[in-house]
C-alpha cells in the first residue's frame, strides 16, 4: 500500500485537522507564517513604492458610504490613475486603504478571507465590532513594516445589523481602533476632505446627497493635495463609491457616479471653491 | 507468555469497514440532487446548529453523514484548504477535484493507519457554468472516491433511497420539484416507517448558478423552504 506516501503528496496536513481557531490569519500564523504580510523580515533601508491616498466615509440614515479617489503616487510620479482603494470586506462592510498600495491590497485580501473564513467555520457572521477588531489586529501585525515606511492605514465602515445603523472605524499604524461619528477621512488629502465634509455633511442627508457630499470632499482633497486624483472626465475615471445598507454592499454604478461627478464639476465651473452652505436636500 | 492471535489483513480491513458502515447506517440520510439551476442538498436534520450541509468555497459545498465530530473536522480542514489555496493563488483556482483528492488521501490514511476508521460518508460538489459542468464526488470512509451524476444518497437507508430516486429522477428538474423529490424519498424511505417531513425537520441548501454574487451557496430554511415545498404538487 502506498497510502502513506500519497498522503504526504496530497492528503491534508495535521494542522488542517487540528480543531481550534476560526481565524484564517491565526491559522496561517501557525501553519504558513511566510504568507502573512506582517511576519516578513525586511532588510534595513527604504523602498519607493506606490502610495494610495484619500478615502472618505460618511453615514446617512440607514447606512454608510465610502468613497476613494483613483490615484496612486510614487514620489512626484502618478503611479496609477485608476487604482481601486475601496473594497467590500463582506456582505455588510467595506474597507478603504491609504498608504503603501501593494501591502494595503494584501491586507485587504487577508481581511476579506478572514471574515469569510470565520463565517464559514462558525456558521455566523462576526459582529461589526468583531470585524473592526480583527482588522485592528491585522494592522498591528504590520507595525514592523510601518516603522520602515510601509504603513497601511485603513478606514472601515459597515452596517451594524444589531443597531441598524451605519458605523465608521478609523485606525492608526499601531492598530489603534477608533469609532468615528458621522464622517471621517484618511490619507494624504484627508484634512482637506474632512474640512469639506464638516461644512457640507448633515446627519439627515439622503443616500444620494451623501454620495454627492463625499464626491465634493474628494474634489476638495484633490484640489489641494497633489497625491489625490480629481475626477478624470476625459478618461471617465470616477471615484469608487460603495454604499452599505441593510441590503448589503452596493457599488454605485459607473454611469450613476458619472452623473453626480459631472454635476459637481459643473457647479465648480461656476464656483471653483464649491458650495457655500449646507446642501439643500 | 501468551502469543497474540494472528489476524489476517483481509479480516482487519473487513472488520474496520463493517464497523464504519454500521456507524454510518445509524444516522439519518442526506440526498444531493442536480437541478437545472444548480445542485440541491437535502438532509433530514432537526438541528438548526449542527449542520450536515455547508459551504466550502464560492462554487463548492459539502454534505456528510455519520459521526458529527469526524465530518466536522474534515469540513473545517476543507474550508482551510480552500481558503488558503484561494488566498495564495486565485479564487478560480480552488476546485472540487483538488478538495476531493485531499479528502480521499486523508480518509484512506486514517482507514489504514488508525485502529478506528472515520464513520463518515461525504459528498463534495461544485457547480459549473452549465449543468454538464457540475461535479459531484462521493467519498467513503476508506478513501474511495466516486464521480456521481444526477443524484447521490448517503446514510442509513441510502440503498432504498437511491432505488427510489433512480425510478423518479429526471435530468430537467427545476429547484422546487428537485427539493420536493428529495424530501419525498427521504420521508418515504429514510426510516422503516414512511413519514411526511416538514421544513423544521429538514436542512436544505443549494449551490445556485443564478446567484449574481461570487458565493453561490445559499441555505433555504423557515418560511422560504415551507413555501417552496407548499408550491409543489403532492407527490405520492
Amino acid at each position: 500500500m502506498e497510502i502513506s506516501r500519497t498522503h504526504a503528496a496530497g492528503g491534508l496536513p495535521a494542522a488542517f485537522m487540528t480543531p481550534g481557531s476560526a481565524s484564517f490569519s491565526d491559522f496561517l500564523a501557525s501553519h504558513a507564517p511566510q504568507m502573512l504580510p506582517g511576519s516578513r523580515v525586511l532588510p534595513p533601508g527604504q523602498v519607493d513604492a506606490p502610495h494610495g491616498t484619500t478615502i472618505v466615509s460618511a453615514t446617512f440614515p440607514g447606512g454608510v458610504i465610502m468613497a476613494g479617489d483613483r490615484r496612486a503616487t510614487m514620489g512626484n510620479v502618478i503611479a496609477q490613475r485608476d487604482i481601486e482603494k475601496v473594497f467590500p470586506a463582506d456582505e455588510f462592510s467595506c474597507v478603504g486603504i491609504a498608504g503603501t498600495a501593494g501591502l494595503a491590497v494584501e491586507v485587504v485580501r487577508l481581511f476579506q478571507v478572514e471574515l469569510e473564513h470565520y463565517e464559514k467555520i462558525e456558521g455566523a457572521q462576526l459582529s461589526l465590532d468583531g470585524k473592526a477588531n480583527r482588522l485592528a489586529t491585522l494592522i498591528r501585525n504590520n507595525l514592523p513594516m510601518a516603522m520602515q515606511g510601509l504603513a497601511v492605514v485603513p478606514l472601515f465602515a459597515g452596517f451594524d445589523l444589531e443597531t441598524h445603523a451605519g458605523r465608521i472605524f478609523s485606525y492608526d499604524v499601531t492598530g489603534g481602533r477608533y469609532e468615528e461619528h458621522a464622517f471621517h477621512a484618511v490619507g494624504s488629502g484627508s484634512m482637506f476632505a474632512r474640512g469639506s465634509l464638516k461644512k457640507l455633511y448633515g446627519p439627515d442627508l439622503t443616500e444620494s446627497d451623501t454620495v454627492a457630499v463625499c464626491v465634493e470632499a474628494l474634489y476638495d482633497a484633490a484640489d489641494d493635495d497633489s497625491a489625490t486624483g480629481g475626477p478624470d472626465l476625459a478618461r471617465k475615471i470616477y471615484p469608487v463609491v460603495l454604499v452599505v445598507t441593510a441590503d448589503g454592499v452596493r457599488r454605485v454604478p459607473e454611469d450613476e457616479i458619472g452623473g453626480i461627478v459631472n454635476q459637481v464639476v459643473d457647479a465648480r465651473l461656476a464656483r471653483p471653491d464649491g458650495p457655500t452652505g449646507l446642501r439643500s436636500s | 507468555m501468551s502469543m497474540p492471535f494472528y489476524v489476517s489483513p483481509e479480516q482487519i480491513i473487513k472488520d474496520k469497514a463493517d464497523y464504519a458502515r454500521k456507524g454510518i447506517a445509524r444516522g439519518r440520510s442526506v440526498v444531493v440532487v442536480q437541478y437545472t439551476g444548480g445542485i440541491a442538498f437535502v438532509a433530514e436534520n432537526p438541528s438548526r446548529a449542527l449542520h450536515k450541509v455547508s459551504e466550502i468555497y464560492d462554487r463548492i459545498a459539502f454534505a456528510a453523514v455519520g459521526k458529527y465530530n469526524e465530518f466536522e473536522n474534515l469540513r473545517v480542514a476543507g474550508v482551510r484548504l480552500a481558503d488558503m489555496r484561494g488566498y495564495s493563488y486565485d479564487r478560480r483556482d480552488v476546485t472540487c477535484r483538488g478538495l476531493a483528492n485531499a479528502y480521499a488521501q486523508t480518509l484512506g490514511t486514517i482507514f489504514t493507519e488508525n485502529n478506528k476508521p472515520y464513520e463518515v460518508e461525504m459528498v463534495v460538489a461544485e457547480i459549473g457554468d452549465s449543468a454538464d459542468a457540475d461535479q459531484m464526488y462521493r467519498l467513503t470512509f476508506d478513501g474511495s472516491v466516486a464521480d456521481e451524476h444526477g443524484f447521490v444518497a448517503m446514510g442509513g437507508q441510502s440503498d432504498q433511497i437511491a432505488t427510489a430516486l433512480t425510478a423518479r429522477y429526471t435530468e430537467d428538474l427545476e429547484l422546487g420539484p428537485a427539493v420536493a423529490l428529495a424530501v419525498s424519498v427521504l420521508g418515504k424511505h429514510g426510516a422503516p416507517e414512511p413519514r411526511t417531513l416538514d421544513s423544521s425537520q429538514l436542512e436544505v441548501a443549494v449551490l445556485d448558478r443564478t446567484r449574481t454574487v461570487a458565493r453561490k451557496f445559499r441555505r433555504l430554511s423557515g418560511e422560504r423552504l415551507t413555501s417552496l415545498l407548499a408550491d409543489q404538487p403532492d407527490e405520492s
